[in-house]
């Protein structure tokens, strides 16, 4: 009998120790896979951020470097140009990406760096218990907007691939979801091709996924799913923003 | 060639291959000497969007197992701090240049020492050291750094080259004596890829009971064997001195030229001058401590060594402090004064 379904190779024999219905796990899954698919496990290099995914060293089946909070693309720049045969990917948080390292992931897309970052749009804050991200919805409560986002004192959502998009060092930039079957596969997608490209050198490229925290969003992780189609696109349009192989093409 | 290139030069021939930095004077000739000697011999140079980034670029090519250099002036070390705990704790070998300037805040631009707690104490969080070089002259600016990038991965820790704006920028004649790589452990920590190996994790985090104690019992151990192995320093008349000066970098270096005066006008005054800052040697001030002789610190800044001399000399003898903070220079004719006062039983006046 033909084995359909198993464990990918890139991902150790552990259960995921993440909230129930958290995204971080099925986003973990997909690397995996995608890695496997390319026959690129022996060469990856992946960074762990500060934020939930800290521990995704306790699962991933590679090569794995932990980076202080926001300085993954710092850290990926000085491997990848001293290792250009090997794949790098930084693996990040809104707070880690969208607040506390802004200044490193613009200047690692503009310097068109050839590296893949995966970032994970939660809208909050997971590790430290669910505070404001830049990235939380006016209006959300979390821990330190109890009344809700105020644009007012508190800003507004920052959109993260839009600005990355508009920088011309940055090759493939794209936000997809992880709330349906549909769009779990155009992650997977998107994730395979920001490898690609990086495989041929092809420079930056960002796949941003909005992904469900139920916990800190105090919503059945059903309902989570729901809340990211809701809310969360309208605020967070999903599509490729830019791919400069495409335009070129 | 200016004693930032000097230390430039030295860290390419001795296998730097990846420099990252954010300009600030007065070490600006370390970037501008590495942007094209970099391309040169196959390295990397890239001019970072701040400190923050160099540093976490450095980290980045360390755990490739590259030899990694980044430099600073005083307020732009302060931003490293962050990932120089985080190199400590990873246990990520690299080579860090603080050419000091007048602080606090963004100070000035001139050479100062009011750098040496940060550099010596920690700087970052946690129980962490770097090994400390506090080179003098041109001569120990190339030497130093050449042994910083040997002894960063024999000890797979960050080691500081300690100068300050004087030095930078100085020119002198010395000698660049070829580097001769020693004998050195396998780096077989490297991320490289999990060819034919287990997987292996670069991380500082230490989340299990009791793990993180562990983890640091282990670098403790790591520092007391520099505290055994790598002290350096040098002394210039101690043997007979009744006054001693202690005094690191280009205060050392003015207060030698203030000895030699004082001792051919028969002074018996010495000096001794801490190499490495850490370790510091502790044992060999202790060794010179008598109850009939005096010790005199002089530092640029408000009195920072001062106190590790103390701790070494334990109470036998006095030890007095003179020092100009905010980057103003130590005149030689300034020391003697001070010595002179002394040996004339004055009431010292700092
Ligand atoms: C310099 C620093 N500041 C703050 C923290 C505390 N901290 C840990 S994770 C985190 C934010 C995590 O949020 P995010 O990046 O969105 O990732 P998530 O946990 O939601 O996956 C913060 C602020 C830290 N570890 N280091």
């Amino acid at each position: 009998m033909e084995k359909i379904f198993q464990r990918p190779a890139s991902l150790k024999p552990v259960p995921f120790r993440y909230c129930p219905g958290c995204g971080h796990s099925l986003i973990h899954r997909l690397i995996a896979e995608c890695i496997d698919n390319l026959g690129i496990r022996e060469k990856v290099v992946g960074i762990a951020p500060v934020g939930c995914a800290v521990f995704a060293y306790d699962y991933f089946n590679f090569d794995m470097l932990e980076v202080a909070h926001g300085r993954p693309p710092a850290a990926a720049t000085g491997y990848k140009r001293v290792m250009p045969d090997r794949i790098i990917f930084s693996y990040q948080g809104d707070g880690d990406l969208a607040a506390i390292g802004t200044a490193e992931i613009i200047h690692a897309a503009n310097r068109g760096e050839n590296i893949s970052v995966f970032f994970v749009n939660n809208a909050t804050y997971g590790m430290t218990g669910g505070q404001m991200a830049p990235t939380t919805l006016l209006g959300q409560k979390t821990t330190t907007t109890p009344f809700g986002r105020n644009n007012e004192t508190a800003g507004y959502p920052l959109r993260v691939a839009e600005l990355l998009s508009t920088i011309e060092g940055a090759s493939y930039i794209v936000r997809t979801s992880v709330d349906s079957y549909k769009n779990i596969i155009g992650t997977k997608k998107a994730i395979e091709k920001s490898f690609r490209y990086q495989i041929e050198g092809k420079g930056f490229s960002l796949v941003e996924i909005l992904s469900p925290c139920p916990v800190n969003w105090k919503l059945s992780p059903i309902d989570s799913l729901t809340w990211i189609q809701t809310e969360m696109v309208s605020v967070y349009p999903l599509g490729t923003f830019k791919d400069k192989i495409k335009e070129i093409e | 060639m200016k004693g930032n290139e000097a230390i430039a030069e030295a860290a390419v021939q001795a296998g730097c291959r990846f420099y990252a930095g954010y300009p600030i004077t007065p070490q600006n000739e370390i970037p501008e000497y590495m942007s094209w000697r970099m391309p040169e011999v196959n390295g990397v140079f890239v001019q970072a969007e701040s400190e923050l980034a160099a540093i976490n670029m450095v980290y980045g090519a360390s755990a490739a197992g590259v030899r990694a250099m980044t430099s600073s002036s005083s307020p732009g070390i302060s931003l490293k701090q962050e990932t120089i705990s985080y190199l400590a704790g990873a246990e990520l070998p690299a080579v860090i240049v603080n050419i000091q300037r007048g602080g606090p805040g963004l100070g000035n631009i001139s050479g100062s020492q009011a750098d040496y707690f940060q550099a010596v104490k920690g700087g970052g969080h946690g129980d962490y050291k770097l090994l400390v070089y506090a080179p003098y002259n041109l001569q120990e600016m190339w030497n130093l750094t050449m042994l910083a990038f040997d002894k960063a991965d024999e000890y797979r820790n960050p080691v500081m080259i300690l100068g300050d704006g004087v030095i930078g920028q100085m020119v002198e004649p010395f000698y660049p004596k070829p580097y001769v790589r020693p004998e050195l452990p396998v780096k077989d920590w490297v991320l490289d890829g999990c060819k034919n190996r287990e997987p292996r994790v670069i991380k500082s985090l230490y989340m299990g009971e009791g793990e993180l104690e562990m983890r640091n019992n282990i670098l403790q151990k790591k520092y007391k064997v520099m505290k055994d192995k790598e002290v350096s320093f040098e002394g210039y008349y101690t043997e007979d001195s009744e006054i001693i000066i202690v005094a690191f970098g280009i205060a050392a270096r003015i207060a030698l030229s203030s000895v030699k005066r004082l001792r051919s006008e028969g002074f018996k005054v010495g000096l001794f001058r801490p190499i490495t800052l850490f370790p510091f040697p502790e044992k060999e001030l202790f060794m010179l401590a008598r109850e009939s002789r005096r010790f005199i610190t002089i530092e640029m800044n408000a009195g920072q060594m001062v106190e590790d001399v103390r701790l070494s000399i334990n109470g036998i003898s006095e030890v007095l402090f003179y020092g100009r903070p905010g980057g103003t220079i130590i005149t030689p004719a300034e020391v003697q004064e001070k010595i002179l006062q002394l040996f004339n039983h004055q009431p010292y006046l700092a």
